[in-house]
Order: C-alpha cells, then sequence, then structure tokens
C-alpha cells in the first residue's frame, strides 16, 4: 500500500519533494510514480511540476496520467505544488493552452516592466522568498506563522474565477493567488520542499490531513 | 514582499570546501556537508556549490555530496562546475540539485542553454559569467575558470543567455573575486538594468556593508559570498539582521 504518491510525468525533478517528504513522514510509502494504476491506488497524492505549461500538458497526456490525476483531486488528500497548482485551472496564457479544468479560472504571466514602490525594477521569473498571508485556519496551515515566508520560482500564476478557492495571497508587487483549497484539494504556487521549517511543516500537515 | 537573497558559495574540490584569491592560492574551510547544514541553520536563503575539480577522476565526490546535502537541507541547491551537456544537468538534478550553474560549456555551446531550459525549465538553469573590466564601462566574459578570453561583452552575453533560456545570472567579478573590497557595483548595476531575469552578484565580499551595496547601488537581486562566511567572521543571520537595518528586505 503507497501513502503518498508524487505523480511523474517525466518535468523536472522531483527528488526534492521525496526527500522533504520522508523526512516528515519517515514511516509512510512514498513513492515518485508516472504509472496510473499506482496513483490510483495511493491513500494521498502530491502533484508537482516544472517547465512550461504546453510540455507538461503534453507528457500528462502521453502517460495517461490525465484521469488519474483528475479522480486524485476529486477523492482523496490532493497537494498540488507550482505547475502542478496551475495546471488544475482551465487555462493558461503560458502557450495558451486548456488545462485540466479542476477549478474555475485562468493562469496568467507577471507584467514585463514591474517596479516596487522604491523604483527597483521587479524581476521575472519571481525567484526568492516571499510572504505569504493567508485568509483562514485551514489545516494545512497549522504550525505556520501568518505570513511566513516561502520560496517561490515562477513566471505565472493563477486568478482564480470563485473567491472561496482563495487560501493565501502574496504580493510581487500586487497581490497575487498563491494558494488554493476546496474539498479534499490544497494547492500552493510556492516550494515547500524548499521552503525550510515551514515548508516542511506544511507538508507534514498534509502527511496526516483527513479532508472530511 | 520579495526578499533578497544571500547564498553562501561553496567551493568544493576533492570533497573539500576550499577558497583562494583571485582563482588561485587555495585554503581549506572544511567539509561540505557539515558546512552547508551550519549555513541552513544560519538562514542561507540558498546554497550554491562549484565543483572546482580538476579531474574528471573525481567528478563523482560531487554527486555524493549534493545527495547527503539534499536530505538535510531543505532550501534550494544550486551546483555548477564541469557542467557540458543535458545529461551533466539531468544527473546533478537527480542527486538533488534543484539548480545547475552552467559556465564556460554555455560560451562554447551556446545552444546547451536552450536544450537544458527546454527540458528541465528556465526555473533550475543558471549561467554564470566570470567577467572582467576591459574598459570604463565595459566588461569582458572569461572562461574556463577565468584563465581564458573571449571577447565577449558581459552585457550583451548576458541578454543572449537570457534570450536561449537561461532563468537567472550568476555574475563574478573577475578583478573582486577574493580581494575582500566589494563588489563590482557598476558592472552589477549594468548587468541587472539590463535583464528580466534576477542577478546575482558575486566576487570581492569583505564585509557586511559589501552586500547592502551589492543590493542598493548594484541592483542585485542576490548576492553571493564565500570567505566572510567560512572563516567565521560573520554568520548568515548576522549579515541578514545588517542588511535589513539598512532597510532591506530578508528572510529572518
Amino acid at each position: 500500500m503507497v501513502d503518498i504518491a508524487v505523480i511523474d510525468y517525466g518535468m523536472g525533478n522531483l527528488r526534492s519533494v521525496h526527500n522533504a517528504l520522508s523526512a516528515v513522514a519517515p514511516d509512510a510509502s512514498i513513492v515518485v510514480t508516472g504509472d496510473p494504476d499506482v496513483v490510483a491506488q495511493a491513500g494521498r497524492v502530491v502533484f508537482p511540476g516544472q517547465g512550461a505549461m504546453p510540455d507538461c500538458m503534453r507528457e500528462l497526456d502521453m502517460r495517461n496520467l490525465r484521469n488519474a490525476v483528475l479522480d486524485a483531486a476529486h477523492n482523496k488528500p490532493f497537494l498540488g505544488i507550482c505547475i502542478g497548482l496551475q495546471m488544475l485551472f482551465e487555462r493558461s496564457t503560458e502557450g495558451d493552452v486548456p488545462c485540466l479544468g479542476v477549478l474555475p479560472g485562468q493562469v496568467v504571466r507577471f507584467g514585463h516592466d514591474l517596479h516596487d514602490a522604491e523604483g527597483n525594477r521587479l524581476k521575472v521569473p519571481h525567484m526568492g522568498w516571499n510572504q505569504v498571508h493567508y485568509s483562514d485556519g485551514h489545516p494545512l496551515w497549522q504550525g505556520i506563522a501568518q505570513d511566513e515566508r516561502f520560496y517561490f520560482v515562477h513566471s505565472y500564476y493563477v486568478q482564480p474565477s470563485q473567491v472561496a478557492l482563495v487560501q493565501a495571497e502574496s504580493n510581487y508587487p500586487l497581490p497575487f493567488v498563491c494558494a488554493v483549497a476546496r474539498d479534499n484539494l490544497f494547492a500552493v504556487q510556492f516550494h515547500p520542499e524548499k521552503s525550510h521549517t515551514a515548508g516542511l511543516q506544511l507538508l507534514k500537515n498534509f502527511a496526516s490531513w483527513n479532508p472530511v | 514582499m520579495l526578499a533578497k537573497r544571500i547564498i553562501p558559495c561553496l567551493d568544493v574540490t576533492a570533497g573539500r570546501v576550499v577558497k583562494g584569491v583571485s582563482f588561485v592560492e587555495l585554503r581549506d574551510a572544511g567539509d561540505p556537508v557539515e558546512i552547508a547544514r551550519r549555513y541552513d541553520d544560519q538562514g542561507a536563503d540558498e546554497l550554491t556549490f562549484l565543483d572546482i575539480t580538476a579531474t574528471s577522476d573525481d567528478r563523482g565526490i560531487i554527486f555524493r555530496i549534493i545527495e547527503e546535502v539534499a536530505r538535510q537541507v531543505f532550501i534550494p541547491l544550486t551546483v555548477g562546475g564541469g557542467v557540458r551537456q543535458v545529461e551533466d544537468v539531468r544527473n546533478l538534478l537527480n542527486a538533488g540539485a534543484d539548480k545547475v550553474s552552467i559556465n564556460t560549456s554555455a560560451v562554447v555551446n551556446p545552444q546547451l542553454i536552450a536544450d537544458a531550459s527546454a527540458r528541465y525549465g528556465s526555473q533550475c538553469i543558471v549561467v554564470a559569467i566570470d567577467a572582467k573590466q576591459v574598459a570604463p564601462g565595459h566588461w569582458e566574459v572569461f572562461t574556463h575558470g577565468g584563465r581564458k578570453a573571449t571577447g565577449l561583452d558581459a552585457v550583451q552575453w548576458a541578454l543572449k543567455m537570457q534570450k536561449l533560456g537561461a532563468g537567472e545570472i550568476l555574475l563574478t567579478s573577475m578583478d573582486r573575486d577574493g580581494s575582500k573590497i566589494g563588489f563590482d557595483l557598476p558592472l552589477t548595476r549594468a548587468v541587472s538594468d539590463a535583464l528580466e531575469i534576477p542577478v546575482i552578484a558575486s566576487g570581492g565580499v569583505g564585509n557586511l556593508q559589501h552586500l547592502v551595496d551589492g543590493v542598493k547601488q548594484g541592483g542585485a537581486d542576490a548576492v553571493l559570498a564565500a570567505s566572510i562566511f567560512h572563516y567565521g567572521e560573520y554568520t548568515v543571520q548576522q549579515a541578514k539582521q545588517f542588511m535589513a537595518q539598512q532597510g532591506i528586505e530578508v528572510r529572518l
């Protein structure tokens, strides 16, 4: 019995995700897998990702993983990370491709000429440690301070069309959504596996989360 | 808002962390895994490992070090040195690196940057540029650990790397490296202003004010330093507190 399946669709390095989950859930059986059957049988699912949206969607379908992801996103504890958050929405302006459509809304790019209040240029990708302001007491924020910093690296962000989905926001320089949740699903733009103690706490919370 | 990053750099050869002056005169600083853990405890935002091993025989050592560090340290890890082909990028990522830094091979084969970023994403491709001033306001790119002139203008080269898919630039002033007199601020400013992607300033840090100057005057998104941390002059935490006192947003 696999406790946690980390979905591998060939985009990017999942070693970090596996290392971090192993650190917070040492007794759990954790596998990195591209096998839809293993995903279907796992107790909980992590959906990570790196790279460009058109490639991610193509690779996911080439490996016949779409249905396994859709099923998990509706039926068991599910954690999306970075592109794994973005892919849940309906459409991305990155390559102008349709995504999985689990959640209503779209994925858009940061502007090309961003500046902070002092006039300094803000670089894209948004890379580094930024503050996360969460909106309510979701179990996955347990033990994590309000406005704690997490590690981000991305050029696109999600725009949910339902306010109720929004779990947290960050600023660059304007507020953008960096975490969403619905029922058994939680998804974040930042990388908890690379966010030191706060990130490990979030993963630990996920590993024991029992959504009703 | 986004914090400016402080990145301790570990130059590794034969399984040890070393540091030289102007790319020569190496001095032992200790065990890489132990040092990585110490900087992680002190609040480092990322760690960079540069494999400066001269012979290919010892290449396996860096993989074992990265595997060991990645199991214990949960912040981004960048690894560079000797990366020549897409397969080298893959092997380092599989060992636990989050980003791979490419220097000489980007000049020898610029297509490597396009291929590697297309395959693994721009976010994990760092192009390292070693630059030396050749005239006021002009800097030339050097390769092979600073031994070989390329004739390339550093700002133009950085722009080309951005276009090919680099996610970040690690910019080292050869004139300042190991000097402890501060970053080459005009160089840092020129490259940072020209690019949309983040720039890490490197080379020359001797005190905490230099880190502040790199951000405020150089416009760097991150600052990299080695010897001020290795030999116990300052902790990463002290550096961050000093930067925060100077009004720079950092992760404390």
